[in-house]
């Protein structure tokens, strides 16, 4: 007779395994493309191309990296100056963004006032709208104004592209901290801005960190509306100098996958960083026992 | 000298009031304690008191000053929250600390406030925590020293027991009453158990939907409510309330059921009135298990059958069966009864109210 215990511990095990490798499924699934992507860059174009697919790489090198850095006319792209506008582009509008989206997040968690409700889905409506639906009428309208092809006019978009979501997500972190935080850091003596700064703000903090990588991510990634809007080395961006390595009758897999890996290694550093310092349950403690 | 004084006091939220023009004078140095079901406007007028909330109408003073339109922080006032609100990003030092942060103070005397404060609420050992590493009582004193530090003239406290279990609520009782005599600042106590307002204030305030319906000693509210609420809503368990009509010099429940008129109300009521009769299970008793309280002949005897009894050791809640309710007594020396007996209680009259039955109010006058 089987012990039904041995039997449960067994079954237990079974599952666990399964688990694992149900884990790992998914992980090589959603790493596949990235990983794929490098491995592109640093591989000869007459494997990439190969058909069947060489799935192990017979020969690895640099190659691709080196004629980006080596300058217009020698197969380089300007990825310096792209790297500059994204890096500008991306952070400005970030700030601006996070400036902006604190206020609003902090009125729509704190304060009641007219029309509150509509004004949020309001805000939440303009996301539904797709960014490519935009770019033509957006372009007449910078056309007219002059700021095609400047900074100044993608920060403008990605600003007003970012704005939304950053008020939605700050909002839900301002509602997190107890109101009775800030009620308590009144009758302490603060004013209700230094109750701001010095109780809500920091208890919200992490929160906010997490919002403003999505709006770094959103703007260092946007293709889109940066495809219309920049036209030259003043201002366009690294997704957009990947349209570079498209010729009229070839394109340069090997280039733009190295490209590729140029924009990521920021973005995933960036990640990383802030990564550690999203703490959660950072407000536990705080009210009830 | 520190005393607050409510006059004619209004909240309104749009149409809506909450708190209808409450008059109450608060001595320097009183414990007041503010009772009343959930709802009744007691936590809102403390808000109010604080400059949390701002006032519809009336005045608010402190110390003699209007302080209508002041923040809070200009109010000199401290307040202890029921979720306790510590900052969880500081430690119990930097949360008592804060408000003389706030105010500049330099950073000896912060420590040495600091210092004083956990010392007399035993937290010397607490001080580097943070608010998250305590348990429920530990919170509730670091609440407690961050109002103290301050050194204000009113402290304010914000049902602060409730989310205690409840031994250590009995012994946050006992503290709370200690530091009172210790810091001996006016307190102003919002609270919805009874328990705690009788035994913690000086006086009692209760209200009831944004109404004060008395102000009084606990012995006051206790043995002279005012009004047939504030009878059931002091005392543990709630007093017998009883409708009934004043007929032929007694008190009649209808089907045959009566009751002497209680003599403190001869000449007090009318023939045919509609009154409410108010007895606590303290002057209900199976007879040789009880004391009463005035005369001999005002203790009247009713054979009752026993509906429910509920045993606690050193006394026995007795329901009985009369009037078509049930009335609870108290049975001291209890003796074992099961349900169904029938037993002789006593009713000490002497100790029975009567109250308005519309308006509600007490016929003692």
């Amino acid at each position: 007779m089987m012990d039904d215990n041995a039997t449960a511990r067994f079954k237990r095990r079974l599952l666990k395994i399964a688990h694992q490798v149900g884990l790992l499924l998914a992980m090589v699934i959603i790493c596949l493309p990235g990983i794929w992507i490098m491995l592109t860059s640093l591989r000869p174009p007459v494997e990439i191309m190969a058909k069947p697919p060489v799935w192990i790489p017979q020969e690895i090198n640099l190659d691709a990296y080196v004629a980006m850095f080596s300058g217009v006319g020698k197969g380089g792209i300007p990825v310096l100056e792209y790297f500059r506008n994204s890096l500008i582009i991306s952070v400005t509008s970030t700030v601006i963004a996070i400036a902006i989206g604190m206020a609003g997040g902090y009125a729509f968690a704190r304060f009641r006032f007219r029309g509150k409700s509509g004004l949020f889905l309001g805000l939440m409506l303009t996301r539904t709208v797709p960014g490519i639906a935009l770019s033509l009428p957006l372009f007449f309208v910078y056309a007219r104004l002059g700021i095609i092809d400047t900074h100044f006019g993608l920060i403008l978009a990605y600003v007003a592209l970012n704005i939304p979501f950053t008020i939605w997500l700050i909002d839900g972190f301002f509602r997190q901290v107890p109101k009775d935080l800030a009620e308590a850091a009144q009758i302490d003596g603060c004013t209700r801005w230094q109750a701001f700064w010095q109780v809500e703000f920091p208890l919200a903090g992490p929160g906010i960190a997490s919002s403003a990588i999505f709006a770094f991510l959103t703007s260092w990634n946007e293709f889109a509306l940066a495809s219309q809007l920049t036209r030259s080395v003043n201002s366009k961006t690294l997704p957009v100098g990947l349209l570079d390595y498209t010729a009229e009758f070839t394109i340069d897999w090997r280039g733009m996958c190295a490209l590729a890996v140029v924009m990521i290694i920021p973005a995933l550093t960036l990640t990383f960083i802030v990564q550690k310092h999203l703490v959660s349950g950072l407000t536990s403690g705080a009210v009830k026992g | 000298m520190a005393t607050v004084s409510l006059k004619k006091l209004t909240k309104r939220y749009g149409n809506l009031e909450i708190v209808h023009g409450i008059d109450l004078d608060v001595a320097d140095r009183e414990f007041i304690a503010l009772v009343g079901p959930s709802g009744c406007g007691k936590s809102t007028t403390l808000r109010m008191i604080a400059g949390l909330e701002e006032i519809s109408g009336g005045a608010i003073e402190i110390g003699g000053k209007v302080v209508n339109d002041l923040p809070p922080r200009s109010r000199n006032i401290s307040m202890v929250f029921q979720s306790y609100a510590l900052y969880p990003h500081m430690t119990v030092r930097e949360n008592m600390g804060f408000s003389l942060k706030i105010a500049s103070r330099p950073q000896p005397e912060i420590d040495r406030r600091v210092a004083e404060a956990s010392a007399i609420l035993g937290l010397d050992q607490l001080l580097d925590r943070r608010p998250s590493q305590l348990s429920g009582g530990q919170r509730q004193r670091v609440a407690m020293g961050r109002a103290i530090v301050r050194d204000p003239e009113v402290f304010l406290f914000d049902e602060p027991l409730s989310n205690l279990d409840a031994k250590l609520r009995t012994q946050m009782r006992t503290e709370i009453k200690k530091l009172h005599a210790k810091v001996n600042s006016t307190v102003i106590y919002v609270t919805h158990d009874q328990v705690e307002a009788m035994t913690l204030s000086d006086r009692i305030v209760i209200m009831r939907d944004g109404y004060i319906e008395q102000v009084g000693t606990p012995d006051e509210v206790f043995r002279r409510p005012a009004t047939r609420f504030v009878a059931g809503f002091i005392g543990s368990p709630p007093m017998n309330l009883v409708e009934a009509e004043i007929r032929d010099g007694k008190v009649d429940f209808g089907k045959g059921e009566t009751l002497p008129l209680p003599r403190q109300f001869k000449g007090k009521v009318s023939v045919g009135q509609k009154v409410v009769l108010g007895l606590r299970p303290d002057d209900l008793y199976p007879s040789g298990h009880g004391i009463h309280s005035g005369e001999e002949e005002d203790v009247h005897q009713i054979e009752l059958p026993v509906s429910v009894t509920e045993p606690l050791g050193n006394e026995t809640l007795v329901f009985t069966e009369f009037t078509g309710r049930d009335w609870v007594s108290r049975m001291l020396n209890p003796r074992p009864l099961k349900a169904g007996d029938r037993i002789k209680m006593s009713f000490d009259l002497s100790q029975a109210h009567l109250f308005d039955a519309a308006s509600g109010n007490t016929l003692r006058s």
